[in-house]
């Protein structure tokens, strides 16, 4: 691990003698201030295959707030986000070099199915498994041996994600029967399930109307309290809305990563005055 | 001119009647097939005809209980040895393989499925009957196992392989492991189509008889346990019809209107209700 | 406090935790072991297969060689056996098989394919799935009882006042015989060749039959000189497919030939298959070198479908993947 790390001593011990004990080093982070780091990117590259899609990318995510990674279609957005909790893994030929950190904790050090556990993931299109209401948002605890009750854990995750009123009295029906919009808010409760620290949303409103993502979008400002959100989008004004920091990305290299009222208002890099002026993309 | 837009007006008309006439004589012979059945064995099924055992030979009368509960125990063999081995299978292909493997199986088990049947049964008998030294439930049974195996694994591939993959996704970011994601997610999702598979499977070769002429045999008595000769409907229609004696073949009917209304409900409930849409959502 | 609420997760998770997680990542390496086995089961089956034939018939091809397969004898009695008469008797009535089901197959597809209207195309489909489905005993059923008395009192009559100079339409009237076993197994492959058939028709892009019928091609013209050309090399895949199977038939087949090994010109004539033989007289062969020659017989059918139904699938999968780019299943 690199010694770049302000919380190296701390995290990295934790690491060393258990990577169990996340739990450890969870709290010294978030006391020392507002503005800790979640995650850390460092001089990350990315290939798919002989495609070199991620360069040199070093980024930030701060805790319990809103960053939001904006940029023209296939400029690595995408590809970033799904490493921060490793799902080009399940993608053949693909390789990462660099360093990816959740809590000071290299994540290519965890096992990938805490790392997931622990930084979730909302996709483009919803995808509610073929099951009940309520067995999506207890699958995450099922397969993780949540020991306790289920029903309470399922109805606080809906009532996180926002849903619980409007299918509490169908909890066995199909997931499929709701609308897409609350599709996609039951994929957030069956993320936020399992409690993750970090929740990664892969254009989350993408298939969705106008109202139901402006129901996301206020999901977002509820989960930010309790929660580290990671937000890819095609749409600039919503990155302006939900976030507080924004990334802006072109041809797999970050071009500019500030506040996102600075990012829209006095863009620091010429490229990122043209993308949000409209210029191309 | 004229002359020759008439003619190929009216070719147009005659082949294309043709083609429709092709296929109704096609078609039609299902129902020819099923009445013709109905109508020559439908009178001489009784009540007697599934509970007794058969008549001693050139006596008129007796049952096929034997030979129904033979082939019942011949296809719960066959899903036993053979529905495990080509689910499993079919899972390796779609969620597992890599180039190579998957690449062989699929073509071995599309050759394997092309197969003659009777020369199924001769592998069985060099299988099973010969280190056994003689015909048995048991040899039936793994010849059709034999016969299931590559249907189940192919169809099992391609219901798993149209599962999308955003909800394999959606399961790995939940902290799944793959065998996890499989089973509880991609599983569930492909069932129908899995369970269509494999009934259609098991209805074909109920229908099966060369691959158990040499190793279930046949049998004129009830045949206990799994390792004796037994009988089975096809081998009995199959005897019965080539037999000399008027009432078998009035029984060779009736079996063969049993057989193939098994068949064909089967068929029909599975392909009406098991094919209709999937699970998940066609995106 | 500044602890955030989801810093409980891993605490949630007691110590126990990584060895959980860890057996079950090796729990993917062993399902991966287990469907890796069950696969590789169909391969030991098919290996073993071939072996097995291939060793129980040597005795066989040892004391016969290649003359196996042009010596008309066959004498348990005397240990004398040769397969000319049943290569014989399986070859000519597949070839009246196919004779009458290409023709009706593939009219029927185009039938299917280019005429009928979705909803009665399917059902249709589903109605030839289902012929597909009956076991072969019924057809054999059907045949001994039903298409025998037909051929000896009427079709062979009729066709020997027609057609009776040929010297395959000659020769007594018994019923059973090479043209009665042709034309069961032409029922029988008639699904085969249909549904392979229309798959690949429909798997022939739609603008390709706009086009000619935008240049004042009528239906019929369309379809013959422009859908079925694209389309032949994959029906000639579904011909070999339906080959393959009309090879391997043994119960209807069987039930109608007349179960004597004999070489005639006449398809009136009885005759005997392959798959027959095997049928009839493998239970009840004596002595090794009887049993010998019948596996080996065995190993040819084997052989000749394994070609042709590899073949076949080369074909099929060379025009659907040009027309359409779905591959049939």
């Amino acid at each position: 691990m690199s010694s770049a790390f302000p919380l190296m001593a701390n995290s990295g011990a934790a690491a060393a003698s258990s990577t169990d004990k996340t739990s450890a080093h969870t709290p010294a982070m978030t006391t020392s201030g507002a503005n800790t780091l979640r995650m850390k990117v460092t001089k990350l590259n990315f290939f798919y295959g002989k495609n070199h899609a991620l360069h040199n990318v070093s980024m930030d995510v701060a805790t319990n707030k809103v960053t939001a990674m904006i940029g023209p279609s296939g400029c690595g957005k995408s590809t970033l986000l799904r490493t921060l909790n490793r799902m080009h893994e399940t993608l053949r030929h693909t390789r990462l070099e660099g360093e990816i950190a959740l809590d000071g904790v290299n994540i290519l050090t965890l096992d990938v199915t805490k790392l997931r556990r622990m930084v979730g993931m909302v996709f483009q299109k919803p995808n509610p498994f073929p099951k009940s209401i309520y067995e999506n948002v207890a699958y995450g605890l099922r397969i993780n041996g949540h020991k306790g009750r289920l029903d309470d854990a399922v109805e606080k995750s809906l009532r996180r994600a926002a849903l619980w009123d409007e299918v509490k009295d169908k909890l066995h029906k199909s997931a499929y029967a709701l609308s897409g919009g609350q599709q996609q808010r039951l994929c957030i409760a069956r993320a936020l399930a399992v409690d993750p620290e970090v929740l990664l949303l892969d254009e989350p409103c993408s298939a969705l109307d106008p109202v139901n993502t402006a129901k996301i979008e206020e999901l977002l400002f509820e989960l930010k309290p309790s929660c580290t959100l990671v937000i890819v989008t095609h749409n600039m004004q919503q990155a302006a809305r939900v976030s507080d920091s924004t990334a802006f990305m072109l041809n797999g290299d970050l071009i500019e990563f500030s506040p996102t009222g600075h990012m829209f208002t006095t863009p620091s890099d010429p490229r990122t005055e043209a993308y949000i002026t409209g210029r191309f993309g | 001119m004229s002359f020759r837009l008439a003619w190929r007006k009216s070719l147009n008309v005659f082949m294309l009647s043709l083609t429709g006439l092709c296929a109704l004589l096609t078609v039609s012979t299902l129902f020819f097939i099923l009445g013709y059945l109905v109508w020559n064995g439908g009178k001489d099924l009784s009540w007697g005809f599934f509970t007794h055992l058969p008549a001693p030979v050139g006596e008129v009368g007796g049952g096929m209980a034997n030979a129904i509960v033979g082939s019942m125990k011949l296809l719960l063999l066959a899903s036993l040895f053979g529905v495990p081995i080509g689910l499993l299978g079919g899972v390796y292909l779609a969620e597992f393989g890599g180039r190579t493997v998957p690449f062989l199986v699929r073509y071995t088990a599309d050759l394997l499925n092309g197969a003659p049947s009777i020369v199924i049964g001769i592998f069985a008998y060099a299988l099973v009957v010969m280190p056994m030294h003689h015909f048995s439930t048991l040899a039936g049974g793994i010849a059709l196992a034999i016969m299931v195996i590559p249907t189940v694994l192919r169809n099992t591939e391609s219901f798993l392989r149209d599962v999308p993959r955003s909800l394999r996704e959606g399961s790995f970011a939940l902290g799944a492991n793959k065998w996890r994601m499989i089973a509880t997610v991609v599983l569930p999702a492909a069932s129908r189509g899995i369970l269509t598979g494999v009934l259609l499977a098991l209805a074909r070769v109920a229908g099966e008889t060369a691959p158990l002429l040499f190793t279930a045999f046949g049998n004129r008595f009830w045949s206990p346990g799994w390792n004796q000769p037994t009988s089975s409907l096809p081998v009995v229609i199959y005897t019965y019809a080539t037999g000399p004696y008027e009432d078998w073949h009035r029984q060779a009917w009736a079996a063969g209107l049993v057989l193939l209304g098994l068949v064909l409900i089967t068929n029909i409930l599975v392909r009406a209700f098991l094919t209709r849409g999937t699970a998940y959502e066609r995106t | 406090m500044a602890t955030t609420p989801n810093a409980a997760t891993p605490a949630d998770i007691p110590g126990n935790s990584r060895t959980l997680s860890r057996r079950w990542a090796g729990a993917d390496e062993i399902a991966h072991l287990i469907t890796l086995i069950a696969a590789g089961t169909l391969l030991l089956i098919t290996v073993l297969l071939v072996y097995q034939l291939w060793v129980l018939s040597a005795e066989a091809r040892s004391k016969f060689g290649w003359s196996f397969f042009v010596t008309k004898t066959w004498d348990p009695v005397v240990g004398d056996f040769g397969a000319l008469t049943f290569i014989y008797g399986t070859i000519v009535t597949s070839a009246v098989a196919l004779i009458i089901a290409v023709p009706l197959g593939v009219g029927a597809a185009i039938f299917l394919a280019e005429l009928a209207p979705p909803k009665l195309s399917s059902s249709l489909t589903f109605v030839s799935d289902l012929l597909a489905a009956v076991p072969s005993v019924i057809y054999g059923l059907l045949g001994v009882f039903l298409l025998v008395p037909i051929m000896r009192t009427t079709i062979q009559p009729a066709l020997k006042k027609t057609l009776g100079f040929l010297p395959l339409f000659q020769g007594p009237s018994y019923g059973i015989g090479f043209l009665t076993a042709g034309i069961v197994l032409s029922i029988m492959i008639v699904p085969f060749v249909l549904s392979v058939s229309r798959e690949v028709l429909l798997s022939i892009p739609r603008d390709q039959r706009e086009a000619a019928l935008a240049l004042g091609a009528t239906k019929w013209e369309s379809t013959w000189k422009v859908v079925v050309p694209g389309a032949r090399i994959g029906i000639f895949g579904s011909v070999f497919l339906a080959l393959a199977r009309a090879l391997g038939e043994t119960m209807a087949v069987t039930m109608v030939i007349g179960n004597n090994p004999k070489i005639a010109a006449s398809l009136f004539s009885p005759g005997y298959s392959i798959a027959a033989v095997l049928a009839n007289e493998f239970s009840e062969a004596t002595g090794n070198l009887y049993l010998s020659a019948l596996i080996e017989l065995g190993l040819v059918l084997f052989l000749l479908t394994f070609v042709l139904n590899g073949l076949a699938r080369l074909l099929i999968l060379v025009t659907t993947a040009r027309g359409s780019g779905v591959l049939p299943t």
